[in-house]
């Protein structure tokens, strides 16, 4: 299965499991799984839109996944997030469904995009999506101290000129991006369980951030790899995989998780008041 | 340090400070007290930034202040961090350090050793390494405290910073702020319900009450007339064992409508 025509599917897999799981943490640390739905799978109205004007579909989806940022971003101040999402994705999808119902083809090619042809990837897709995948990574690395203060401690972040608002269209336009470099080659539903599954199960294993966004990138690898190998013996979808195994590296993840909480570390809380201060001064 | 000027601000109409002025100077500790929603945690946005003003100026270090910056320590009423956020204690006292900077941080021996001293500083070091996010309510609080002293600003907002914590934690808090006002010069701006672990150390207290604001030294505001008029309510201070209290209920005290310092009254006492 290392044929030469599917090493650039590996290849590609590898490398969006990489920025997923980068991009990934930052989604679970914000609370921000929705958001990641709605941008890949409301992203293919645009490519669907594409089809029907006879544009690139790439150009269609990345139009569709920063307008989604956009309006999620922009939503968000009137609403809560959730409801920002969802009205979001309503009014993609159902953009998706007018483009789609004016179209005579149906194009195959609208439904690889939501459930991916990661071996069917030819060589020439592996570079632009390495460039791509690069800026996200890079956009995350310049954005990192904010944005996990932000995410952490909205307030504190605020008050020190961190804006929410900002920091959050920030957010959600890398994974704009993201969704514009993997929906085409693995299909929005492997982006979204690739952002969502091996972040979760290490933000419990792991307890320092940069720790975790390492396990992050090592379980969305492992994923991808298996999925394919699995894919491949047993001939049934990669995108099935993906998502089973995402989940199953979550579900592994919480059992520790619940134990740690519940066991040794709550041995280690200190009587009250340890700080060596000064008693107060008498005035 | 801290100069309001005349400020204003609104929830659509709802006035909720009208024409507040006090300065808090250098070095001073500075009460902020008033009833629920007489408008502690407004004033505090203000001059952080986050809500605009209706009017009138806030300086901070001799400048106007337009929006938020890195400048002013502060530390929220309700604190919520996510129990499974994957990010320790240490971590977010050192995004104190350098939080607003872009890039990714480089572990310095120097950023380390700030965050262990303000960890030991607030009594929390053996939490160090804990999820900041398991910690009981009062030893998130400290940690935000430790996360806004770290980067030494020159002006600490502490919104009910002793609302949760133990009598012994009140304590060593109060000798904390005290002594980085002393020592460092910093002006403390702290809103609290109960005044009386702060009675000994602080400086001046501003009031807030039906919008409009006063302030005074300690000895001018923490007087029973002052305080049942403002709260409208009648508070007893007492002395005991060397030291002022200040009591909830009780007779109503006798001076109270004879004194025309009352919460009604803008302006010094
Ligand atoms: N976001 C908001 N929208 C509308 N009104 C608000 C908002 N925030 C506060 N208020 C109003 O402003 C007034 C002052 O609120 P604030 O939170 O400043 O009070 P506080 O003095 O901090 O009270 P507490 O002691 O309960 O913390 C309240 O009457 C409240 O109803
Ligand atoms: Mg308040």
């Amino acid at each position: 299965m290392f044929a030469g025509y599917l090493a650039a599917g590996w290849e590609v897999a590898s490398i969006v499991a990489v920025v997923a799981g980068v991009v990934g943490f930052f989604t679970v640390v914000r609370g921000a799984a929705f958001a990641a739905h709605v941008l890949p799978n409301g992203a293919f109205a645009g490519a669907a839109g594409a089809v029907l004007v006879g544009a690139s579909t790439l150009l269609g989806l990345g139009a569709f996944a920063v307008a989604g940022a956009v309006a999620i971003a922009v939503l968000r101040r009137r609403a809560r997030s959730d409801v920002a999402s969802a009205l979001t994705v309503v009014l993609m999808l159902g953009l998706g469904d007018l483009f789609l119902s004016s179209t005579s083809q149906y194009a195959s090619e609208t439904f690889s995009l939501l459930f991916g042809e990661v071996l069917g990837v030819s060589t020439g897709e592996v570079l632009p999506t390495a460039a791509i995948g690069a800026a996200c990574v890079l956009a995350v690395a310049l954005l990192y101290r904010p944005l996990l203060l932000s995410s952490v401690a909205p307030d504190v972040a605020e008050a020190r000129g961190i804006g929410a608002a900002r920091m959050e269209l920030a957010f959600l336009l890398v994974v704009a991006l993201v969704t514009t470099m993997a929906v085409p080659v693995v299909g929005s539903l492997l982006v979204f369980s690739l952002l969502i599954g091996p972040p979760a199960a290490a933000c419990s294993f792991a307890v320092r951030p940069p720790a975790a966004i390492a396990l992050s990138c090592a379980i969305a690898l492992v994923t991808v790899w298996a999925s394919i190998a699995c894919s491949y013996a047993t001939n049934l979808p990669v995108g099935f995989f993906v998502g089973a195994l995402g989940a199953t590296a979550y579900a592994l993840g919480r059992a520790p998780g619940a134990w740690h909480r519940r066991g040794p570390h709550a041995a280690a809380r200190p009587a009250a008041g340890t700080g060596r201060v000064p008693a107060p001064a008498a005035r | 340090m801290l100069e309001v000027e005349e400020v204003s601000a609104a929830f659509g109409a709802r006035a909720v400070l009208d024409r507040v002025s006090f300065s808090v100077a250098a070095g001073e500790l500075c009460g902020l007290i008033g009833t629920n929603g007489a408008g502690k945690t407004t004033l505090m946005k203000v001059v952080l930034g986050l809500l605009p003003t209706g009017g009138g100026r806030v300086r901070v270090s001799g400048r106007v202040r337009t929006r938020s910056g890195a400048d002013i320590g502060y530390v929220p009423q309700k604190i919520q961090l996510e129990p499974d956020a994957p990010i320790r204690v240490r971590d977010l006292v050192a995004l104190g350090i350098d939080g607003h900077r872009l890039g990714v941080p480089l572990g310095s021996r120097r950023r380390r050793r700030a965050v262990d001293e303000m960890l030991d500083a607030v009594g929390v070091s053996r939490l160090a390494n804990a999820r900041v996010g398991t910690l009981s309510g009062g030893e998130q609080q400290r940690v935000m405290i430790a996360h806004a002293l770290v980067a030494r600003p020159s002006l600490l907002l502490l919104d009910e910073p002793l609302a949760n914590l133990d009598m012994r934690a009140v304590d060593d808090v109060v000798a904390l702020l005290a002594r980085i006002a002393a020592d460092q010069g910093v002006a403390v701006l702290l809103s609290a319900h109960d005044v009386n672990p702060l009675l000994p150390v602080m400086d001046r207290v501003v009031y807030l009450a039906s919008g409009h604001a006063a302030s005074g030294t300690t000895g001018q505001v923490i007087r029973a007339d002052v305080l049942s008029r403002l709260y409208g309510h009648p508070i007893r201070v007492v002395q005991a064992e060397g030291r002022v209290l200040v009591l909830a209920g009780g007779p109503e005290p006798s001076g109270v409508a004879a004194n025309g310092c009352g919460a009604s009254g803008a302006g010094d006492c």
